[in-house]
Formats: C-alpha cells, structure tokens, sequence
C-alpha cells in the first residue's frame, strides 16, 4: 500500500544499467536499476556467483565500469578461476584497475563477542575497493554467510540495513546473492532490505534434463517480463534466452542469398533465399535434405562467408565424403577455415546444453549461414514443448544475428509431410518439401516449394537429381498423368527429341526444294532473255530493211521528178 | 594444563592489536578495557597496537577485520580475535585464553 503511494508519488522513470548478460537486459527492458541493490536469489549451483561476476566483468569490459566483488564464500584464487571457466580473466581485470576482489571471511569459532561492536569495519574495507578502482558496480557474495559469522543478529541486521543505504548513497548499482530458504526467497530474509528488484534463479531436471531458469520476481518502478526465462551458463557466461522479448522485432533485409541450385534460385523468383531467414527443408528418408543442405553451405563458402555445420547423425568425414559423391567438396572449405562443423549426438547432452553449444558458437565465428541437420532429432532429449520453445528460442536468436538458417528435418512416410515434428513450419520463411514420387516402377526426387514469404516463387513440382556436379533441378515434363519423372521422363523427352528430329529433317527437304526451285526459275528466266534477245535483234534487222526499203523509194520519187522536170513543189 | 599455561604467560609477550575507526565512542572505550586489562594481568609483558582504519584502510583485509573495534592477539599463537567495545571482562579472558593472577 506504502510502496504504491510511493510509486505513484515519483513518476520518475527507473534509470538502469545495462548488465550486458545477453538476453537479460532486454527482459528488463534495459537493466538493474541504476544506484539501487538488486537481490539475485537461488539455491546452491544456481549460477548466482556467476550472475554477480558477469555482471562486473560485462560492466567493466563493456561499459568502462569498474566493479567490487566481495567474496564470503571463496578466495580471490578460487574466485580468479571460477572466472576463467567462464572466460573471464579477472587477473588482467584486477591490474586494469577495472575490478576489485576482496575476500572477507568471517570464522565463528575465532571469533569472541563481547561488548557493543558495529561492522564498520567491512565499510572501510568496502570503500577501500570502491575508491581504488572508482566503482560504480559492486556484487557481494553472499552476505547471508554473515549470519553464521556473527552471532549478534540485532546488530548484524542493523548493519546490513545501513550498508545498502550507504551503498545507494555511494549511487553503486550492486548484486547481493542470497541463499534461497524454505518458505521465503531467502534464507535470512534478505528480501526485506532490498526493494527494488529481485531476481530468482532456478535449476530443475525435469525428463533427465536439466534446465536452469530465471524469472524476475519484483522490479520496482519497471516494466520487466514475468515469464521464466531459460539460461544457460556455458565458456562464455550467461545466456538469458527470451521468447517474447526479442519478439519479432528483428529487422528484416531484403538481401538475398543463392541457394547453391541455380535452378532452384530461379524457382525462389531468380534470387534465392532472404538473407537472415529461416530456411526449413523437410522430407522423407533419403531424398536428399543433407545434401541440399551442404549445397547451400558449399555456395556459402563460395562466396568468401563462414558457416557452420551442426550435425546430429552423421560425423563431418561421413558428410564430406558423401558430399564429395555428389561433386561437392567441403573438404577445402573446412580446411580453409570457412567451414565448421559440430557433430553431436542429439542424446548425449541436455536440449540446454546443446543450444548453448550452438549460440556460443554462433557467438564465436560468427558465421554467415548456419545448417542444422537434422533438427528433427532433437526432440529424443526433451518434451515436446520445451523442445519447442527451445527452438523458438534458437531461432530467433539466429533471425536476431542476421545469420540465415538451414534446418532439415526428416517426415516419416506415415504421416502428413506437410507437418514439422516440433510445429516450428510456421517460424520458417522457406519451406522447400523433397518427395518422392513413385511412377512407373521407380521412385524419383521431387520437390516444390511450399511456401516462401515475400517472394513470388514456382508453384512447379520439379524432379531434381544427383549429378557429379551437384544437384540439377530438371525441366518440368507434364503429361497426361502429372508431372513425369524418372525414366517415364526420359522417354517423354526422347518422344520430343524424336519429333524435334522429324521437323527439322522436314524443314530441311522444305528448303532443299525451294533451292531447286529457285534455280529451276532463274535458269527459265535467262532462256527467256537469251530468246528475246535474238527476237530483239532479227526484228531491229528487219526494221532496219524496211527503212532503208522506205528510203529507196523516196529517193526513186525524187529521181522521177528529176527526169519529168516537174516543179519541187508539185506533187510531193 | 594449568602449569604449562602458566609458564607461557611468564615467558611470552603478549602482542595485541586493536583495531578502531577512529575516536569513537566503542574504540575509546574498548582501548580504555584493554589496557586495565592488560595491567592487571600482563603487566611488563604486553604490547598494544591501536590500527585506525580510517587511516589505513589497507591493513583490514590482512586480519579480516569486519567488526569494529576488534582485538586480534597476534602473540602468543594461535591469533584469536575478539569483537566489541571489551567491557565484558570475563569475556575478554576467556577470548584471550588469560587466566586470572
């Protein structure tokens, strides 16, 4: 009731510091609360320790704030290499001034109480660290140990109550961890002095597998998801994975990338997949899901990008001899260090286990394409719905990183193909479905796109098969029954080539005759000319007789009138 | 038990040190206990050494020092440590493993 008054009082917006553990700050929509005390409560091996150390290193590392630790529990060596698990060097951290570690230990039996005392004493050396590195982070770890250090409660809780006031008032952003007790989230009520956020930590086996879980309890004056959270801790410290907070907000390209199969590139509108999608090839046993999936790998490297390769059936020599087969070598890519590949086998660790495995590697090479094959093993090691949410999970995170993803997964026969095992279709934004279709005593591969989003892709089912250079997507051969395959194409096609044949014999003769014709033609016309002109000639010949016939006779006219002496003028 | 105890409290010094932050209330008052303490039953045999952390904070990680005042019999061995203004005398000699003259 207090506290919302409170609240309600101070509009003001919760300042926070990013702890740069990945996915955290985005659950806590930016952070702990900045100059506030944030409880990390859990049982033991919860990864509270880790929790408080992460939360120094990223923020020395990332952020240029230098922290405290103040250990109850272990020394600085322990300390030291409870870092280096993961990563961490806290050595180099130590001489960069960038972090403090002190271990206070309280021993009972050395100790003898008599008298009024305060604990000033662990102020002084609290300052001490604070102002030789110039924290702004402090972690304590765990302060309940004083509990069993100190006899007097009274003033123990007194102390305790003054020191997270005088840290506010130093404005240090701090993690204290305390042991989760039976009925309380901790075990001396710690709870009680920290008001402003606190955060449980969980590890539980459920099936075989054990899952490590966190879920903000309180956040005072912030919004923050409710849910449980799944985490990892693995080489490279804590990894919160959240669902609904990296959402769909991830930016889309429209980039495209070559699926390896120039033929199937054209199908998927002339330029393949979306950079940073999800690609999902399901189908049948043996249709060829690896092998189009080491095609897209293949292409990738190609062009100069890393990859990685996470197999779940077969080891890296299977794949790349089988792929050799094919004309595919991956073996100078994985040479070369473009290509990587992570064999495991689905069941030999947690579904956990195997998703930090993927997002620390994704985390480390940075690859531009990741293939998981099969996905569809994965569910051996978890229910249905954690494997689902794990997925959901593993792929947004990828979707998130810009890394485009291939998944195959196997369909049995029996069942619909147009369903995934684990209901991830709907995640996909390329589902490419291989088949086998049986006609005509044979089973051939054919695959159709069944969806792509955002792009104008073939509707076409097409026949594709295994070439000494890879995978060739075939021309499209309907006939009466549908879409010809196999050796029933084979005829088909040697029926067209036959007809083909004809026509163009045909056309052939065609222009053989117009030849002759032509010729025949042309040989008539010069005779013609040849006769005309000997017609031309004999007649201008008797033309000319005439006209000198015609002369002749006017010349014997004039003679006549010469002789009869008659006058020009007369008769003429 | 008694006879070899005795004997070291007659050949040894006795090295103490008290630990303060500053002239508070509890210090003075702890170092006031002390040294009557002291007088009555180490007298020629004791040293006192009064570290203010104030002044040198350093020096409190070395005898994890948490509660102040404390007084840490660094002499005889093994170091025993007692936290509090002292003024429980009974208390004091037990902690110090003194026994009475």
């Amino acid at each position: 009731m207090k506290n919302r008054q409170k609240s309600g009082l101070h509009a003001v917006k919760v300042e926070k510091v990013p702890t740069g553990i990945q996915g955290l700050d985005s659950i806590t929509s930016g952070g702990l609360p900045r100059g506030r005390t944030t409880l990390v409560t859990g049982n033991p091996g919860t990864g509270k320790t880790m929790f408080g150390l992460e939360f120094l290193v990223r923020g020395a590392e990332l952020f240029k704030e230098p922290g405290v630790f103040v250990s109850f529990e272990e020394n600085v060596e322990e300390m030291v290499a409870n870092g280096a698990s993961l990563g961490f060097d806290l050595s180099k951290l130590c001489s960069d001034n960038l972090l403090f570690m002190d271990f206070v230990r309280v021993e009972r039996s050395e100790i003898e109480e008599t008298g009024e005392y305060d604990l000033e004493g662990l102020f002084i050396r609290l300052k001490y660290a604070i102002d030789s590195v110039g924290a702004k982070r402090v972690a304590l770890d765990t302060i309940e140990s004083l509990f069993a250090g100190l006899p007097n409660t009274a003033i123990l809780r007194a102390e305790l109550r003054r020191l997270f006031r005088w840290l506010k008032d130093r404005g240090m952003t701090t993690i204290i961890t305390g042991e989760r007790g039976k009925d309380s989230l901790t075990r001396e009520g710690l709870e009680e002095y920290v008001s402003d956020c606190v955060i449980l930590l969980d590890h539980r086996v459920t099936e075989e597998v054990s899952t490590r879980r966190l879920r903000i309890v309180k956040y005072r004056g912030s919004e923050h998801g409710t849910n449980e959270y799944p985490f990892l801790i693995g080489d490279n410290g804590f990894i919160v994975l959240p669902i609904t907070s990296i959402g769909l907000a991830y930016s889309v390209g429209k980039e495209r990338i070559s699926s390896g199969i120039p033929r199937l590139d054209a199908m998927l509108s002339g330029l393949g997949y979306y950079k940073g999608s999800l690609v999902l090839i399901t189908g049948t046993a043996g249709t060829g899901k690896s092998s189009m999936a080491a095609t897209f790998v293949d292409a990738a490297c190609r062009r100069g990008e890393k990859a990685a390769f996470f197999a779940f059936e077969e080891s890296p020599d299977q794949i790349m001899r089988n792929m050799a087969s094919i004309g595919v070598n991956l073996v100078r890519w994985k040479d070369s260090g473009l290509l990587e590949f992570f064999a495991e086998r689905p069941t030999a660790f947690g579904l956990e286990h195997h998703l930090m495995k993927m997002i620390h590697i994704v985390e480390k090479i940075n690859p531009s394409v990741v293939v998981i094959d099969p996905f569809s093993n994965l569910p051996d090691v978890g229910s249905f719905k954690e494997v689902r949410s794990m997925i959901q999970r593993l792929i947004d995170y990828l979707k998130g990183s810009g890394v485009t993803t291939l998944l195959t997964s196997l369909t049995s026969g029996k069942r619909d193909e147009e369903m995934t095992d684990v209901g991830i279709s709907s995640l996909a934004d390329t589902w490419l479905l291989l088949k086998t279709i049986e006609a005509g005593g044979e089973r051939n591969r054919g695959m159709y796109i069944l969806k792509s989003r955002g792009m104008a892709h073939s509707n076409q089912i097409r026949e594709y098969v295994f070439t000494d250079n890879g995978i060739d997507i075939l021309d499209v051969y309907v006939g009466p029954e549908g879409v010809l395959t196999g050796s029933v194409r084979l005829a088909q096609e040697a029926k067209e080539r036959d007809r083909e044949e004809a026509l163009r014999k045909e056309i052939e003769r065609l222009e053989i005759n117009l030849e002759k014709r032509r010729s025949i033609m042309e040989a008539q016309l010069a005779q013609v000319g040849k006769e005309f002109e000997y017609e031309k000639n004999s007649l201008a010949n008797e033309i000319d007789k005439k006209n000198i016939a015609l002369k002749a006779i006017a010349q014997h006219k004039k003679e006549m009138a010469v002789s009869r002496k008659a006058d020009e003028q007369g008769e003429g | 038990m008694g006879d070899g105890m005795d004997t070291d409290n007659n050949d040894e010094v006795w090295e103490l040190r008290l630990y303060v932050a500053g002239q508070t209330q509890k210090s003075v008052a702890a170092f006031a206990n002390l040294k009557k303490l002291c007088e009555e039953h180490l007298a020629g045999k004791y040293r006192i050494e009064v570290v203010d952390l104030l002044e040198n904070p350093q020096l409190a990680k070395g005898d994890q020092i948490l509660a102040i005042p404390t007084l840490v019999r660094k002499l005889p061995e093994p170091i025993k440590k007692i936290i509090g203004d002292l003024s429980n005398t009974e208390r004091v000699m037990v902690g110090l493993d003194l026994r009475p003259v």
